[in-house]
């Protein structure tokens, strides 16, 4: 065993002062954590209401008990099945296109050799992602009209009959999966594109020694190098089936295709807040929550378990 | 190397390099048409004449849409940034700080992490937040569109992983030296942190900047709406354009267009200055926070 001058010795008082001082690291958390409990946990308190006759006046815990009154009269609201059918199909959609276009750019865009070019088309992508859908929506309402919107007058020059995209109840949900993915698979691209730069060169050199032509290589060297990121992204992206985007469709939505567009969060939004129903809005938005829950959590699990993934 | 140069490789590259070009245009054409439609007149964006480019030069829609609720929803939101970032800043910091540290140094460190990331995954969910907001007397003040999102779970993630990549020693003879986990957070990790705070800096004043559901949810006053807020309910009015019954209030609000365009426009500006530091810094934000492990 060699000798180490004094290293024991500042280990161990480095040890002690460490836990003499350990109040301060909670110290430091402690207004942050206050901030938590008031405005997460509370709320969670606040689900209480889904089981009242909620009166703002009397508070969380005054208000008369209902029971389940609130979720058996859920169960009967056709409302109820239209707006959870609704979610899961617009949110299935968006989770499979949103998931296949970012990969599928990314090796696209991995075969593109000028530099300038690439970084361009880079630069332009990434951009709808920092428009807020109160924009995007203004500009789409704008450019889709029926009767004078710019895309229409284009399909026009085509001979293509003007097409009520945001008027018509089917071709409302293909705008919404249409958009949603073209405003965010430039960004979504990124993680695989800082994957595909961290292919090991050398296996492609390998590759091409063995004889493998670019789509053989794509097949055997690309593919398998994304591969990790791709199978962790499409487990996450599992806990989003009820999640159709509240931001998009409440931006984009409208009386004429409330049938095949409302989802559960616009109708938490317009039953709750908007008539007042607060008692039947949170037993809505409470089921959602938890079957959200399960599933988010069910995902990570296999996330950790799969792809070792840490989120702290 | 590359067998690059068969008809078909050559076939591949055009098709490849037509689509990408095709889709990258689709992804701005679409912003281009709305500044176009922002500087042309009311009447050749009545005749539908607008295509990329602006028809009959005019600045009249800009002149315009500097009017009171616009510029008072404008004070706002830079008020709420500039709040809200410094509220975020410092929470984030407090709290990344301790959590860099393994549980053997910081006693209870996961129970934290779980209460943190619990609030990720469940949430009370609108109606008892409005009414927790309205309880605490919240509605229609500036802090209700800063103290909710004061604690950022994603932020702190992205801080805590920067401070684990920094060398422990530094800290460590620190501490031996005398110095308190107070000194060794502001003296040592707060002044190595300046490539992640300018990260962090952007992540807030955008997120702060495009926040809009908060307004509507909680603000009801119109002089005390954020600009996103105050746009949303501006151009939910445009809306009515969609239905054929109001075909005749169309041709009225075509008129309108313009100033709508130059509104949308004037409140992309912001995220168009900063857009070249977006690309670098949320491209690394991105590739920290989410290929890990």
């Amino acid at each position: 065993m060699s000798y180490s001058p004094g290293g024991n010795e500042s280990a161990l008082k480095l040890k002690s002062i460490k836990w003499k001082q350990t109040w301060q690291l909670h110290a430091m958390m402690l207004p942050g954590m206050l901030f938590v409990i008031v405005f997460a946990y509370l709320p969670m308190v606040g689900i209480t209401i889904a089981f009242q006759d909620f009166n703002p006046t009397k508070g969380f815990f005054g208000s008369p008990w209902l029971g389940l009154d609130h979720f058996n009269y859920m169960l009967e609201l056709p409302d109820t099945y239209r707006i959870v059918k609704n979610t899961v199909i617009i949110a299935g959609l968006k989770i499979f296109f949103g998931f296949l276009a970012p990969i599928v750019f990314a090796l696209l865009l991995n075969e593109m050799k000028i530099k300038l070019w690439k970084r361009g088309i880079q630069t332009f992508v990434y951009f709808p992602h920092f428009v807020s859908w109160v924009i995007m929506g203004g500009i789409l309402v704008n450019i889709l009209s029926r009767n004078d919107g710019a895309v229409n007058r284009l399909l026009a020059s085509f001979g293509v009959e003007p097409v009520f995209f945001l008027g018509d109840p089917g071709w409302f949900r293909v705008t919404l999966v249409a958009t949603d993915v073209l405003k965010e698979f430039g960004f979504g691209a990124i993680i695989y594109l800082a994957a595909l730069s961290g292919i090991n060169p050398a296996l492609y050199e390998a590759a091409v020694i063995d004889g493998a032509g670019r789509f053989k290589q794509t097949l055997h060297v690309t593919l398998p190098g994304i591969m990790h990121v791709a199978v962790l992204l499409g487990i996450l992206s599992i806990g989003n089936i009820l999640n159709a985007g509240f931001d998009q469709i409440f931006n984009l939505y409208n009386y004429l295709v409330l049938d095949s567009a409302e989802i559960i969060d616009t109708w938490v939004y317009s039953m709750g807040l908007l008539q007042a129903q607060y008692g039947l809005a949170t037993a809505v938005g409470l089921l959602k929550s938890v079957v959200a829950f399960l599933l988010i959590a069910g995902s990570y699990r296999l996330a950790v378990k799969l792809a070792n993934y840490r989120i702290f | 190397m590359r067998f690059a140069y068969s008809p078909g490789a050559i076939a591949f590259r055009m098709f490849n390099y037509g689509l990408l070009t095709a889709v990258a245009l689709l992804c701005v054409l679409p912003l281009v048409h709305i500044f176009a439609v922002s500087l042309s007149s009311a009447e050749a964006v009545n005749g539908n004449e607008v295509g990329l480019w602006p028809v009959d030069f005019s600045l009249g829609a800009y002149r315009a849409s500097f009017d009171a609720p616009f510029l008072s929803a404008l004070n706002v939101t830079l008020q709420r940034i500039t709040l809200g970032t410094v509220i975020n800043l410092v929470f984030t910091f407090l709290l990344a700080y301790p959590l860099s540290k393994e549980s053997d140094r910081f006693p209870y460190r996961n129970v934290y992490v779980w209460a943190l990331v619990f609030t990720m995954l469940f949430s009370g969910g609108l109606i008892p937040t409005y009414i927790l907001a309205k309880q605490l007397h919240l509605i229609n003040t500036l802090w209700v569109l800063v103290l909710p999102s004061a604690v950022n779970v994603f932020y702190i993630v992205l801080l805590l992983n920067f401070f684990r990549q920094l060398p422990k020693e530094v800290e460590e003879s620190a501490l031996i030296d005398g110095a308190s986990y107070f000194q060794s957070m502001y003296k040592i990790y707060l002044p190595l942190s300046k490539p992640v705070v300018a990260t962090l800096l952007l992540f807030c004043v955008v997120t702060h900047w495009n926040a809009w559901f908060d307004g509507i949810m909680f603000i009801n006053d119109t002089d005390k709406y954020p600009l996103q807020t105050y746009l949303q309910l501006l151009l939910q009015k445009s809306k009515s354009v969609l239905s054929l019954e109001d075909a005749k209030m169309a041709a009225e609000d075509a008129a309108k267009t313009s100033i709508y365009g130059a509104k949308m426009f004037l409140s992309l500006l912001p995220i168009i200055a900063l857009y070249p530091f977006l690309q670098k810094h949320f491209t690394e934000g991105i590739v920290i926070g989410a290929v890990k492990g």
